[in-house]
């Protein structure tokens, strides 16, 4: 196109022939082109010919102003004459609205209002600004660079590299006391991995229902029946959102001849109730759909599923390690109680897990 | 600087003493230079397409934003301390929740306009994200990215990873089931990173997760440290609006050297500014009418409960879709630590998308070697390569933001999550291709069509019987107008290569050969003038 009619007059003109000497690259230039008509006539609106027209936007314009203003006022008016009435929803959802359509109707009586007034009533006769290239003109470049050579002559920047050199390390080293403060982000003295590997399972620790907290009797897990498990006395624990996120576990009753066990964990499970974190390892969602049938656990966040009949194996979705097991046994008083923390970490996989 | 196309009558000449106004106009230019400003923007010409207000449409969110998060600021507390919650949301109360949570709820149930404000907020803040997406599709489709623009772009993109990353500390503000479990992902996510996940964590959280600290420290991020890098970028941005000034569609009259359109005072001040209320309005109406994030059926964080079929916010679906791709076990123990390949490979994957979108403008000005400026936009099918390259990127990342509702398209299609996620597998992975292909083979068609008109003329839907007995539909000529939209576009030959001044062909020039054959391969060349009078009598 830069080769159309008018952009050639242009360039004659003599303003342009930086930019005409610029590459095109692989473009094609073609001397056959064809040329630019130029702008087509202008077209005139209704409002432009008929005064009876114009008479009419100009009358929507003010009524949407008018509107505009009585918006506003139904607002704060609607602010007073629908207070929210303490433990009553239906008094939040009227304020809402009403206050709402009001500050709506005020907005969009000025927008409509303005842009109509621009589209049907100003002037609308096409301007054309003309461009010039974005790179600066060659005094100004010239300039430009006389006066970086200047100031490298003034200040011996180029000249006296040591002063210069030394000058960079410095203002390279300068931000790290700021990096390395951050390291108060995190307590002091205290090991994420460490942490990672350890949950509040204790040898002992009776399994309790998550969110009450009452202890669970083997006899109470009928099969096929899932409960949420947390361990005896978390909600008086120090961090118990910390403790909770690892220690959440899931306990289920299968019928023996069902689960599938390694020789190893065995004594793992108690009659057919096993208890697994509830942690999906993947990313930590808690893995808490629970499908009776098939023995399957869903994770919701990105559909993990394991195979509780297998000892939680993955069999579908990222997820790439089995839910650790919890070791259960039974009490003196016929409450389940962990064996002993978890055997390995729970929850997502990090770097210095193996 | 403005010429407009028509004469004008002079303006009336002003009176000298023009009462207040002018007296207030005349102390603030001798004390701020202030007319310099006017002459030089006053009439600058914006040129007109409905696809230039989707970047307004940003915009305009985000002063929403900035005014509806401020009130906000005045109720939230940014606390995690322990609270019994005794507010007007009956079936919560007594239960034990943050202070953040707490605050939220109160804004929500006790501040009258609190919910309303909430609610323009969120609303806000997703079509805030979605119009810069939209915004960036137009300018990539059209080829507004092109010199002296690659810089521009580069700048907007960081401003929509910054709007995600605004988007999603904010969901995370208000401690709620939902939130609390997106800071769970993001967690595991950064866990999974090799070397220095587990620290990062750690320092992230002040300890394990969730701790007590985090909601504070988004907090920061959220309305100091992000929206004064939002605040700096949009003035970056906006600065280059100006220098470069705005692109436009081709069409007659409009050159590379001009810009046609209408001037800021009054005409563009009137369409914009009224535009801003308009998208004010329409956010307040949704605010007004529909619930969004009600935090109150969720209920306060807790690592246990959880609720099936929940979704991330729109913008952060590519990314949790990602996530739920992968297939199994890809993770290993290697060297004595663990290597989460299940989360590398998304990251990864993310990762080069993001960077790939961000240095294409450089890539294509790479293969066309063209140092032109360039600020008549392109029609889609004229770029025919680039626009089939962008259907493929859009096509991988619907792909994995459909994947982020993978769940909810089981239940609610009535088929099998496997069946869902594998099919999503192949779109990812083939999808691109085919999307590729099909948009190629549609833009080279629509090229012919064009040329078709311009050389034959368009089908006038009248049917003629000729002598012989034989029917033929008559075809029009177009008028010149309409033909140079037709016909005013680049065009690329493929690159041809020589050797250098010693005989040598460097790799760099075959890889560019080699792109360039790729995307210029395929051309339909515009109709020159010879052809158009060739075709004459043709028919």
């Amino acid at each position: 196109m830069a080769q159309d009619g008018q952009s050639t007059e242009l360039t004659a003109s003599g303003d342009h022939d930086e930019v005409e000497t610029l590459s095109p690259g692989t473009a094609v230039v073609s001397s056959d082109a064809v040329r630019d008509p130029g702008l087509p006539p202008h077209r005139l609106r209704v409002t432009d010919t008929d005064p009876k027209k114009a008479k009419r936007a100009e009358r929507v314009v003010y009524t949407l102003f008018y509107l505009s203003l009585a918006g506003s006022l139904f607002a704060v008016a609607a602010y007073m004459a629908f207070p929210i009435i303490p433990e009553d929803l239906l008094s939040v959802r009227l304020n809402n609205m009403f206050i709402g359509v009001g500050i709506t109707l005020a907005l969009l009586g000025i927008g409509i209002g303005a842009v109509h007034w621009g589209k049907a009533l100003m002037h609308d006769h096409e301007a054309i600004d003309l461009r010039h290239p974005v790179r600066g003109t060659d005094e100004t470049r010239a300039r430009a660079v006389e006066i970086i050579q200047e100031a490298n002559e003034e200040s011996g920047f180029g000249r006296r590299s040591l002063i210069r050199n030394t000058l960079i390390g410095a203002l390279v080293a300068f931000p790290l006391p700021a990096v390395v403060l951050f390291r108060g982000l995190a307590p002091e003295g205290e090991d994420p991995v460490e942490l990672l590997e350890n949950t509040a399972w204790e040898a002992g620790t009776r399994l309790a229902r998550d969110p009450d907290g009452t202890p669970i009797r083997a006899s109470d897990v009928t099969i096929g029946s899932v409960f949420h498990v947390i361990p005896e006395g978390l909600a008086e624990m120090e961090h118990m959102l910390e403790e909770k996120a690892k220690a959440i576990v899931l306990l289920m009753r299968l019928k023996p001849e069902d689960l599938n066990e390694e020789e190893s964990k065995k004594d793992w499970s108690y009659n057919g109730i096993v208890a697994y974190s509830k942690v999906c390892t993947h990313v930590g969602c808690p893995v808490a759909l629970y499908e009776q049938q098939t023995h399957h656990l869903l994770c919701p966040c990105h559909q993990s599923q394991f195979d509780v009949a297998n000892h939680a194996a993955v069999i579908f979705g990222p997820a790439a390690r089995p839910l650790p097991q919890l070791p259960i046994a039974v009490d003196d008083e016929g409450y389940l109680v962990a064996q002993s923390d978890f055997k390995e970490p729970v929850g997502p996989s990090f770097w210095e897990r193996h | 600087m403005s010429t407009t196309t028509e004469d004008r009558p002079a303006p009336v000449a002003e009176k000298r003493s023009g009462g207040v106004t002018a007296a207030a106009s005349n102390y603030l230019d001798e004390r701020t230079s202030i007319s310099a400003v006017v002459k030089e923007f006053g009439r600058k010409v914006f040129p007109d397409h409905w696809s230039f207000l989707l970047g307004e449409v940003a915009l305009y969110s985000f002063v929403v934003i900035l005014l509806s998060g401020t009130f906000l600021t005045f109720f939230f507390q940014a606390s995690m301390v322990e609270v019994e919650y005794d507010g007007s949301y009956v079936p919560l109360k007594g239960v034990e929740m943050s202070a953040a949570m707490a605050s939220s709820l109160d804004i929500s149930f006790d501040i009258r306009g609190g919910l309303l404000m909430r609610q323009i907020h969120h609303w806000a803040a997703l079509l805030f994200v979605a119009a810069i997406g939209l915004h960036m599709m137009r300018i990539f489709f059209t080829g507004a990215f092109r010199k002296p623009r690659e810089i521009n772009w580069v700048i907007g993109f960081v401003l929509f990873i910054l709007a995600m990353a605004e988007g999603f500390t904010g969901y995370s503000l208000p401690d709620d089931l939902l939130s609390g479990n997106g800071l769970r992902i993001i967690d595991g996510m950064v866990k999974g990173i090799p070397l220095v996940g587990t620290w990062i964590s750690f320092l992230l959280f002040g300890g394990e997760f969730p701790g007590t600290a985090i909601v504070g420290r988004l907090y920061t991020l959220h309305i100091l440290l992000l929206p004064a890098l939002v605040l700096l970028f949009i003035a970056l941005h906006l600065v280059f609006v100006v220098v470069h000034k705005h692109t436009q569609f081709g069409g007659p009259g409009k050159t590379q050297q001009n810009v046609v359109g209408y001037p800021v005072m009054p005409v563009y001040a009137a369409k914009a500014g009224g535009f801003f209320f308009i998208v004010f309005g329409v956010i307040a109406f949704l605010a007004s009418f529909f619930t969004i994030n009600p935090i109150w059926n969720y209920g306060p964080y807790d690592p246990s409960p959880v609720s099936a079929g929940t979704q991330p916010d729109w913008y952060i679906g590519f990314a949790d879709g990602a996530l739920r791709l992968i297939p199994p076990h890809l993770e290993f123990v290697l060297l004595d630590r663990t290597w989460s390949f299940n989360i590398i490979i998304p990251l990864a994957a993310l990762g080069l998308f993001i960077v790939l979108a961000l240095i294409y403008p450089f890539i294509e000005a790479w293969i066309t070697g063209d140092k032109r400026e360039h600020h008549i936009l392109d029609r889609p099918r004229n770029a025919a390569t680039r626009t089939a390259i962008g259907a493929a990127g859009l096509t991988f990342y619907a792909g994995l933001w459909a994947a982020a509702s993978s769940d909810i398209i089981a239940t609610h299609f009535m088929v099998t999550m496997e069946g869902v996620i594998h099919t999503l597998q192949a779109v990812v992975i083939v999808g691109p291709f085919i999307a590729y292909f099909l948009t190629k083979r549609i833009c080279l068609a629509l090229q012919k069509k064009d040329r078709e008109i311009v050389l034959h003329g368009y089908e006038s839907g009248r049917i003629i019987r000729l002598p012989g007995g034989e029917y033929i539909e008559k075809h029009e000529p177009i008028d010149e107008y309409q033909r140079w939209k037709l016909v005013s576009y680049h065009d690329y030959k493929p690159l041809m290569i020589r050797p250098n001044s010693r005989g040598k062909i460097s790799v760099g020039q075959k890889a560019r050969a080699s792109l360039s054959r790729w995307f210029f391969e395929d051309r339909i060349a515009p109709p020159s003038r010879g052809e158009i009078e060739a075709s004459h009598g043709d028919h």
